[in-house]
C-alpha cells in the first residue's frame, strides 16, 4: 500500500449533532450503522463456527475408531453436510463481510457504507435463512445429507423433504451476499476520502473489491442450480434426472462454476488482511503492492475456468482434461507470487511476534500447504488417485481453516483494540495461538496419508488400516475445537477490560484506520479526511 | 505421545493394527506406475519450493528481528525479481503438465479391449455384467453386522470384502463400462489406479491390465447415500486358465439355479433361505429388525405391503419403487430368493401372516 499521509480535519469525530446509538434491542435490529452491523455479522459468524465445529466433532468422534459407535451412517451424512454448509456459508463468509463492514469505511475515510438500509436488510436475513436450515434437523427423514457439494440426482430424486428447506435457505443467503457486495462495491467506488485513488486503496479493500465482483457473478449461479433443483423435484423438470432426458453432470459443471469462484471468494479477503498484517510487524512496506493487486485481479478472473478440476474423473472429453489442468496450473502462479511478496515483505523488516503476527505466519506457511496439495490435485492422471478422498478433504482444511479462518482469527486480534479501545491481552492470544496451531496440523496432516493410502472422503467407518491417523486427526480436532473457547473468552475480556489502546495500537500500523481514537467513535469520517 | 495414545486406545477396542502408510500405492499397472511417478514428481518439486519459500522466511524470522537490533529496509518493489518468480513457476508447472497429458492419453486409450465388463452402481452395491459372456451378478458387502457394530472383533478385511468379487484375468486388457443405477458411485480400485464416476445415463469406460494374479481391494468413492462407506469394490486376478474355469463354472452355476427354481420349498425352508436374503439385499434400509428409518425408509414389521395381498408384495420387490431406493430386485436375485425374502418379510420380523409364494409363481 501507498503511504498515506493524511490531513485530519478533526481528530474528535463526535460532533454534538450526531447521535449516539440507540439504546437497547432496537439499536441492533434498526441500526444502519457499519460499525454495530459489521459488529453483529462477527458475532453471528462465531455462533455459526460454534455449531458447525460442535458438527466437526461429531464427525471426528465417530471417526475416532472404525466401526459404527455414536451416530448412524445417515445422521453421519446430515453431519458432514451441514457442517460443510455451516462453516462456508455461516462462519467463513459473514466473518469476511463484518469486518468488511468495520474496516472498508474506515479505511477508505467513508463515513458509513454507501447503502446503509440494504445493510441492515442483508444482515437480518441471515439469522432467518439458517434457522430454515438448522429446523431441518429437526425434520422427518432429517435435515439434507447429500454433502454440501449436494450433488444431483442424490439432492433431487433421492433427497429428504428438508431440501426444499435447504432451497430456501440457500436462496436468502444468496440474496444476503449479493446485497452485502452490491453495498461494498458501492462504497469503494464512490465513497473514497479525497486523494484516495485506486492504487492507494490498502489491500484488504482491494481484495474486498474483487471479490465483491466475484460474488454478484456467481451467486445468481447457485440461486440458479438451486432452482433447477427445485423445479425437479416439484414441478416436474428433468434438468438433472437421466430417466427424464436430463443430465446428473450438468449439475456439477452449473454448480463448480459457482463452486471455483466461491472458494476464492473464502480466501481473497484473507489474501488481503494477511497482506495488512505482515507488513505492520514487519515494519516494512508490503512488495509489490501492484503485483499483489494485479495477483488477486489474475487469480479472480482465471478462477472462472478452471472449475471442471473438481470435475476430473467425471468422463469429460481428453481435450476437456487438458484444457482444466492448464488453466488450474496458471491460477497457482498469481497465488505464488502472493506468497513470495509476503516473504520478502519480511526479509530485511524489523519483525516482532505479537499475537496477530503469530497467526499471519502461520498462515503463509499452512495456507501454502495447503496450495502444493493444490497443485498435486491439479495434475489430472494423479487426480484420479486423489479425487474424493482425504487427501482433498486435507487440502481444503488446510486452505480453509489455517487459511481463512486463521486470517479472520489475525485480524480480529489486529483490529480488536481499534474496536473495543482496549490493548489485546498477549499472553492469552498466544496461548490461543500455539493450541489452534498444534490441533489444526495434529487434524489435518494425517488426513493426507489416509487419503493417499486411499480412504474416501465422507465415509462413517472406515477399513482397519486407516484407523491410527484417524484417532489422531480426532485428537487434534477436539484440541483445535476447545481451543476456541480461549478465544471467544480473549474476545470477551477484551471488550469488558485491558489496558487503554493509543489511537495507534500497533507501532508500525499504517492506514486511516489507525488515525482514529481507539475505540473508533460511533461515526467517524464524517468529514472526509485528505489523502495526499 | 499421539502414538503412544492411539496405540494404547487402539489395544481397548480391537486387535492393534498399526499401519502407518503414508504414501499413494504404487499398484500393480504400468499406468498405475506411470501415475504413481508423476504423483512423486510433483511432491517433490513442491518440497524443493517449498524447502525454498520457507527457507527463506524462517531465515527472515530468525534473522531480521527487532528484539536482535534489526531495522527495516526501506525497499519495496524490484520489477526484475517479480518478473523472474512469475515466470519460472510458469514454466516449471507448464513443463510439468505435459508428461502429465501424455499419461492422460494413455489413461483414455480404452480400445482394443480383449474382455469387457459394465459395471453398475446401485445403492449400496455393484453389478457386474460381462458383455461377452453370460455372467450378470451382485457384488455385495459381506461384512457381518457385528463386526460393524462392534459386537464382534474386526477381520483384517473389515468392509473391504464382497460376496461375489468382480474376477478379471491377468495380463489381458479389461475395458470397464461404467455407469449407475439411481444415484452417482464411483468405482475405485486404488492398485489399479482406475477410478471413474458411475452415473446414471451416461457410459464412462476405463481399463485395465493387471500383470499378476491377485486380489485387490477399493471402495465406492462418491458420496452415494446412507451406506457410502459400506459398497467396497474387490477384484480378484486370476491367471488365464483359471479365469477361463471360472467362466464354465458360472455357467454350470446358472444351469443349476434354473433347476432349483422349479422346485416346491416348504415354509420352513423359504424363511430360513429369506432370512439370509435379508440381511443382504434388505437390512440396510429396513434394518435388521424390520423396523426401517422413520422418515427415511419403512419398516416391514407391520407394513401394509408386507402383511396384505401377496401379489402386490412380490410385485415391489420385482419391480420396485421408481424414484425411490427401492430397486427393482429382479435383476439382482433369483426367483428362488424373492420367493424366500417375500416369505420370510410376512412370516417373521413381527409378521405372521402364514402364507408363502414358491419360485415358479414368480415372473422374473
Ligand atoms: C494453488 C491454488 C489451488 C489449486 C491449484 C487448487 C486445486 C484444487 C483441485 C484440483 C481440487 C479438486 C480436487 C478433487 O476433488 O479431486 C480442489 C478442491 C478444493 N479446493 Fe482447491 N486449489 C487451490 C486453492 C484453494 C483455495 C485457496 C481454496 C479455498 C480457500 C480451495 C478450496 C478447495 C475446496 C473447498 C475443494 C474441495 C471441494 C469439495 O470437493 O468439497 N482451494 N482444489
Ligand atoms: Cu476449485
Amino acid at each position: 500500500m501507498a503511504t498515506v499521509d493524511v490531513d485530519l480535519p478533526h481528530v474528535k469525530e463526535d460532533d454534538p449533532h450526531h447521535h449516539g446509538p440507540a439504546r437497547g434491542l432496537g439499536r441492533w435490529l434498526y441500526t444502519t450503522n457499519h460499525k454495530d452491523i459489521g459488529s453483529m455479522y462477527l458475532i453471528f459468524s462465531l455462533c455459526m463456527f460454534m455449531i458447525g465445529g460442535i458438527m466437526a466433532l461429531i464427525i471426528r468422534a465417530e471417526l475416532f475408531q472404525p466401526g459404527l459407535q455414536l451416530v448412524e451412517p445417515n445422521f453421519f451424512n446430515q453431519m458432514t453436510t451441514m457442517h460443510g454448509l455451516i462453516m462456508v456459508f455461516g462462519a467463513v463468509m459473514p466473518a469476511f463481510v463484518g469486518l468488511a463492514n468495520w474496516m472498508i469505511p474506515m479505511q477508505v475515510g467513508a463515513p458509513d457504507m454507501a447503502l446503509p438500509r440494504m445493510n441492515n436488510w442483508s444482515f437480518w436475513i441471515l439469522p432467518f435463512a439458517f434457522l430454515i436450515l438448522l429446523s431441518s434437523l429437526f425434520m422427518p427423514g432429517g435435515a439434507p445429507n447429500f454433502g454440501w457439494t449436494f450433488y444431483a440426482p442424490l439432492s433431487t430424486t433421492y433427497a429428504p423433504e428438508s431440501v426444499t428447506f435447504f432451497i430456501f435457505g440457500v436462496h436468502i443467503m444468496g440474496a444476503s451476499s449479493i446485497m452485502g457486495a452490491i453495498n461494498i462495491i458501492a462504497t469503494i467506488l464512490n465513497m473514497r476520502a479525497p486523494g484516495m485513488t485506486l492504487l492507494k486503496m490498502p489491500l484488504f479493500v482491494w481484495t474486498w473489491l474483487i471479490t465483491a465482483f466475484l460474488l454478484i457473478a456467481v451467486m445468481p449461479v447457485l440461486a440458479g442450480v438451486v432452482t433447477m433443483m427445485l423445479m425437479d423435484i416439484h414441478f416436474g423438470t428433468s434438468f438433472f434426472n437421466a430417466a427424464g432426458g436430463g443430465d446428473p453432470v450438468l449439475f456439477q459443471h452449473v454448480f463448480w462454476f459457482f463452486g471455483h469462484p466461491e472458494v476464492y471468494i473464502m480466501i481473497l479477503p484473507a489474501f488481503g488482511i494477511i497482506s495488512e498484517i505482515i507488513p505492520t510487524f514487519a515494519r516494512k512496506r508490503l512488495f509489490g503492492y501492484a503485483s499483489m493487486v494485479y495477483a488477486v485481479a489474475s487469480i479472480a478472473l482465471l478462477s472462472f475456468v478452471v472449475w471442471a478440476h473438481h470435475m476430473f474423473t467425471v468422463g469429460m472429453p481428453l481435450v476437456g482434461e487438458v484444457f482444466f489442468m492448464f488453466a488450474t496450473m496458471l491460477i497457482a502462479v498469481p497465488t505464488g507470487v502472493k506468497v513470495f511478496n509476503w516473504v520478502a515483505t519480511m526479509f530485511r523488516g524489523s519483525l516482532t511476534f505479537e499475537t496477530p503476527m503469530l497467526f499471519a505466519l502461520a498462515f503463509v506457511v499452512l495456507f501454502t500447504i495447503g496450495g502444493f496439495s493444490g497443485l498435486m490435485l491439479a495434475i489430472a492422471p494423479a487426480d484420479f488417485q486423489y479425487h474424493d478422498t482425504y487427501f482433498v478433504v486435507a487440502h481444503f482444511h488446510y486452505v480453509l481453516v489455517p487459511g481463512a479462518i486463521f486470517s479472520i482469527m489475525a485480524a480480529t486480534y489486529y483490529w480488536l483494540p481499534k474496536w473495543t479501545g482496549h490493548q489485546l491481552n498477549e499472553t492469552m492470544g498466544k496461548i490461543h495461538f500455539w493450541l489452534s496451531f498444534v490441533g489444526v496440523n495434529i487434524t489435518f496432516f494425517p488426513m493426507h496419508f489416509v487419503g493417499l493410502a486411499g480412504m474416501p472422503r465422507r465415509i462413517p467407518d472406515y477399513a482397519l488400516q486407516f484407523a491410527d491417523f484417524n484417532s489422531m486427526a480426532s485428537v487434534g480436532a477436539f484440541i483445535f475445537g476447545f481451543s476456541q473457547l480461549v478465544f471467544i473468552y480473549n474476545v470477551i475480556q477484551n471488550v469488558r477490560v485491558g489496558e487503554k489502546a493509543t489511537a495507534q495500537v500497533w507501532e508500525g500500523a499504517q492506514g486511516l484506520e489507525w488515525t482514529l481514537p481507539s475505540p473508533a467513535p460511533y461515526h467517524t469520517f464524517s468529514t472526509p479526511p485528505e489523502v495526499k | 505421545m499421539t502414538k503412544a495414545l492411539t496405540l494404547a486406545l487402539s489395544l481397548l477396542s480391537a486387535p492393534a493394527w498399526a499401519d502407518w502408510q503414508i504414501n499413494m500405492n504404487k499398484g500393480v499397472t504400468a499406468l498405475s506406475r506411470e501415475i504413481f511417478d508423476l504423483h512423486m514428481l510433483i511432491f517433490w518439486i513442491c518440497v524443493v519450493i517449498g524447502v525454498a519459500v520457507f527457507g527463506v522466511m524462517f531465515y527472515s524470522i530468525f534473522k531480521f528481528r527487532k528484539s536482535k537490533g534489526a531495522v527495516s529496509e526501506h525497499w519495496h518493489e524490484n520489477t526484475t525479481v517479480e518478473v523472474v518468480w512469475t515466470v519460472i513457476p510458469s514454466i516449471i508447472l507448464i513443463a510439468m503438465a505435459i508428461p502429465a497429458t501424455a499419461t492422460l492419453m494413455d489413461m483414455y486409450d480404452t480400445s482394443e479391449a480383449d474382455v469387457e465388463i459394465q459395471v453398475t452402481g446401485y445403492q449400496w452395491k455393484w453389478r457386474y455384467q460381462y458383455l461377452d459372456e453370460d455372467i450378470d451378478y451382485f457384488s455385495n458387502l459381506a461384512t457381518p453386522r457385528e463386526e460393524i457394530t462392534n459386537e464382534a472383533s474386526k477381520n483384517p478385511n473389515y468392509l473391504l470384502e464382497v460376496d461375489n468379487p468382480l474376477v478379471i484375468p491377468a495380463n489381458k486388457k479389461v475395458r470397464f463400462l461404467i455407469t449407475a443405477n439411481d444415484v452417482i458411485h464411483s468405482w475405485w480400485v486404488p492398485h489399479f489406479a482406475v477410478k471413474k464416476d458411475a452415473i446414471p445415463g451416461f457410459i464412462n469406460e476405463s481399463w485395465v491390465k493387471v500383470e499378476e494374479p491377485g486380489v485387490y481391494r477399493g471402495q465406492c468413492t462418491e458420496l452415494c447415500g446412507k451406506d457410502h462407506g459400506f459398497m467396497p469394490v474387490v477384484v480378484e486376478v486370476k491367471s488365464e486358465s483359471d479365469y477361463q474355469q471360472w467362466v464354465s463354472d458360472q455357467r454350470a452355476m446358472k444351469l443349476a439355479m434354473a433347476g432349483e427354481a422349479s422346485k416346491e420349498f416348504s415354509m420352513d425352508e423359504l424363511v430360513a433361505k429369506g432370512e439370509g436374503v435379508y440381511n443382504t439385499a434388505c437390512a440396510g434400509c429396513h434394518q435388521p429388525n424390520g423396523q426401517g428409518i422413520p422418515g427415511a425408509f419403512p419398516a416391514i414389521t407391520g407394513s401394509t405391503i408386507a402383511t396384505g395381498a401377496i401379489d402386490a408384495h412380490v410385485d415391489i420387490i420385482v419391480n420396485g419403487k421408481p424414484g425411490t431406493a427401492m430397486q427393482a430386485f429382479k435383476e439382482q436375485l433369483s426367483a428362488v430368493d424373492i420367493a424366500a425374502v417375500v416369505t420370510y418379510q410376512r412370516n417373521a420380523l413381527g409378521n405372521s401372516v402364514g402364507d408363502l409364494v414358491q419360485p415358479n409363481t414368480i415372473q422374473n
